[in-house]
């Protein structure tokens, strides 16, 4: 029973490992030249500490609606993972033809610019 | 578990969808100033859907019932036949919103695109044979239609009735959906068949008649049956010509379907209950529609509220019976090929910058064209239901089935405000033909524009000499359900 | 916790949803997150009644109505966005450029 849980712990072993190696790679070799703006905190382009009932750019919207889509459609990959074994290969060749979809409106919303920020 | 081969039976669809993300592509890198290309493969696309979808009717083979995809899709001749009818209606669709969006200098591929996804809407709807899958269309449908009534992102009209649509769409989804769950609730499954089947083995109990209320409020919010037609007028007015000429016509049958699914091949143990309750909603209607269409002076409202009185009839078939609910599937068809060639005249009529959408714009139609005077005249004497016309014998075929099911009342009320009615679609006659003219401009459409229209207004002539196949047709598919 | 109690609560849910679109009408904003309050009502109830069936289908069709629930958030959105462009405000009573 518990040697069952032994692939987390190796999982949690690898990760921590992983993390502490590269944040101190980081610390080692990495260049610090500080400035104002680099250490203040940061908030999605509002300032930290500032009232909260401002009225925030409309464009914040539309990379919400455009994020929300993928964000939520990509949820059909948890079930589908799950019983990838017993649908074969045409369960497989199904979510292609999903992500490609979800792909073609990708490239639209590229293609039309509502990508830019500006 | 599924197979490559049960794709086969969905060809139409599978089609449908892959050309509207080529239009949608193709869109992207195409002027705005042409654009004939995204109208010719999206026409294409229907006639290549057409064959599709008659191949497997071919005199001498049997046709035989198909559901596939675990029982969620199913191939039908009642479904094929309603889908036939879409295609030939889109086909129509694209030349008036050709038409139109050249007018206004806008064509781009989203619009194509949308209407071809709102296509594929209709047929998964049609075709849906799980609770799940009529939800899925339908919302593709009504989500592509919010999209095409804002259009014109600039004009304040079109976005305020997108506004509207959008709130009372979703609320009518959110209906649907309540009652479809209590269903689920009360006999444990999704797929039409099994529904069936297990509330014919048990006693009606509360969840089941809560959820087909919501259900039948849902449905009468999508069709724009009254009291549910709030929004009816208020986006027939403010969408863009285009998109109205397509709320109201191939929707209307995805509606239909969807009603003949849900309520008469799932819950038709339920029948005595829901009967009472669309035969009330027919009525009232028939009473608000025409009513309220005597005080129009905007086409597009009068169009809007005369749907409503036609979805009324609509209804009323589905009292009927079995005939009847075949009647109803006849007068769904010929009220949106009446209904697709009105608003198509309204486009016609239009000029850059001026949308002829007041009564007032049709003075001395005559003077100005009088074979135009004369499709326009065809139209709208077929929507009032004047006797040679193909108006008057779908209004009659319901009408015979409500009286033989001994509803002699509804009848009598539906004929009175059938007849009331009347008044405002010979209003526009006389405008047509006894006023003058206050402009004299010529009418400018393409070739291919004209021939369309004109198609769509002999068609209320021409029907006439199928009208008895078309009938038995009808009957047919309706009774292999 | 029975299934009455997961009903009940769901049609609270829906009860307020519906207030929210027909009583406060406010801020077409509050109109959208009713539209999405209404869908999680349905999903409550989905959900309870597939495990008191023990049938995975409500489950599969909840999964559904979340994405589309998205994907009509989305359009609801931008809709509203032209809509204040245009309009500069989004008060309900000010919307009623069509009416007759």
């Amino acid at each position: 029973m518990i040697a069952s849980y032994f692939p987390i712990l190796l999982f949690l072993a690898v990760a921590t490992g992983l993390g502490i190696a590269l944040m101190s790679l980081g610390l080692l070799f990495g260049t610090r030249k500080t400035n104002d703006e680099k250490i203040s905190a940061y908030e999605c382009g509002f300032e930290a500490f500032d009232d909260a009932h401002m009225k925030f750019d409309v464009r914040f919207y539309l990379v919400a609606i455009l994020f929300i889509i993928f964000d939520l459609e990509i949820a059909f990959l948890f079930p589908w993972s799950v019983v990838l074994e017993e649908l074969g290969g045409f369960g497989l060749v199904s979510m292609f033809i999903f992500l490609f979809l979800l792909v073609i409106g990708f490239i639209y919303e590229w293609k039309k610019g509502a990508l830019e920020w500006e | 578990m599924f197979g490559w081969s049960e794709l086969v039976p969905a060809f139409p669809e599978i089609l449908v969808l892959s050309m509207a993300c080529v239009v949608l592509l193709v869109g992207l890198f195409t002027d705005k100033k042409k654009g004939g290309f995204i109208v010719f493969l999206s026409v294409i696309t229907m006639m290549f859907a057409a064959i599709l979808t008659l191949k497997d009717h071919v005199a001498g083979v049997e046709f035989t019932k198909t559901v596939i995809f675990n029982g969620t899709f199913i191939r039908d001749e009642f479904g094929d036949m309603l889908k036939v009818v879409v295609y030939l209606l889109m086909i129509s669709v694209f030349f008036y919103a050709k038409q139109y969006l050249r007018q206004h200098d806008n064509l781009q591929g989203e619009y194509f695109a949308l209407l071809l996804f709102a296509t594929l809407g209709i047929m998964v709807m049609i075709s849906g044979h799980n609770f799940i899958a009529l939800y899925l269309g339908l919302e593709l449908l009504a989500l592509s239609s919010y999209a095409l009534v804002a259009y014109n992102r600039n004009d304040l009209n079109g976005n305020e009735a997108a506004m509207k649509y959008f709130i009372l769409g979703a609320l009518a989804s959110g209906m649907l959906l309540y009652g479809m769950s209590l269903i689920y609730g009360a006999v444990g499954t999704l797929q039409i068949n099994e529904i069936s089947q297990a509330i014919a083995g048990q006693n009606n109990d509360m969840f089941l008649v809560l959820g087909l209320i919501f259900v039948i409020v849902g449905i009468g919010f999508k069709l724009g049956a009254a009291p549910f037609h709030m929004w009816v007028p208020d986006v027939y007015e403010g969408a863009p010509t285009a998109t109205t000429l397509f709320i109201a016509s191939a929707p209307k049958i995805a509606a239909f379907a969807l009603a003949v699914r849900i309520l008469g091949q799932s819950l038709d143990v339920l029948m005595i209950h829901w009967q009472s309750m669309l035969a009330t909603l027919a009525i009232v209607s028939i009473i608000v529609g025409n009513l309220f269409a005597l005080q129009q002076t905007n086409l597009k409202r009068l169009f809007a509220y005369s749907t409503i009185s036609h979805i009324g009839f609509m209804l009323l078939g589905l009292v009927g019976g079995a005939e009847g609910i075949a009647a109803s599937m006849f007068y769904i068809i010929v009220y949106t090929i009446m209904a697709v060639g009105g608003f198509g005249m309204i486009v016609l009529l239009s000029n850059k910058g001026m949308e002829a959408d007041q009564i007032a714009d049709f003075k001395g139609l005559n003077q100005r064209s009088g074979w135009y005077a004369f499709l326009m005249l065809l139209l709208v004497a077929s929507m009032a239901g004047f006797p040679p016309l193909i108006g008057f014998f779908s209004k009659l075929y319901v009408l015979k089935a409500v009286i033989d099911q001994g509803h002699i009342i509804l009848a009598a009320v539906a004929v009175i405000f059938a007849v009331i009615g009347a008044f405002y679609y010979l209003k526009i006659i006389k405008v047509m033909y006894f006023e003058e003219s206050e402009t004299d401009q010529a009418i400018d459409a393409s070739f291919d524009v004209k021939t369309v229209l004109s198609i769509n207004a002999l068609a209320q002539l021409g029907l006439l000499v199928l009208l008895p196949v078309l009938f038995q047709y009808c009957i047919r598919v309706t009774g292999s359900l | 916790m029975t299934l009455q109690h997961y009903l009940i609560v769901s049609a609270i849910l829906f009860v307020i949803s519906m207030a929210g679109i027909f009583v406060n009408r406010r801020n077409v904003l509050v109109v959208l997150m009713s539209i999405e309050l209404m869908l999680l009502a349905v999903n409550t109830n989905l959900i309870a009644f597939s495990k008191y069936l023990d049938d995975v289908q409500g489950q599969v069709f909840v999964f559904f109505i979340l994405t589309v629930a998205a994907a009509e958030a989305a359009i609801g959105l931008a809709i509203l966005v032209v809509l204040f462009r245009n309009k500069k405000t989004l008060e309900t009573k000010e919307i009623n450029e069509l009416e007759g």
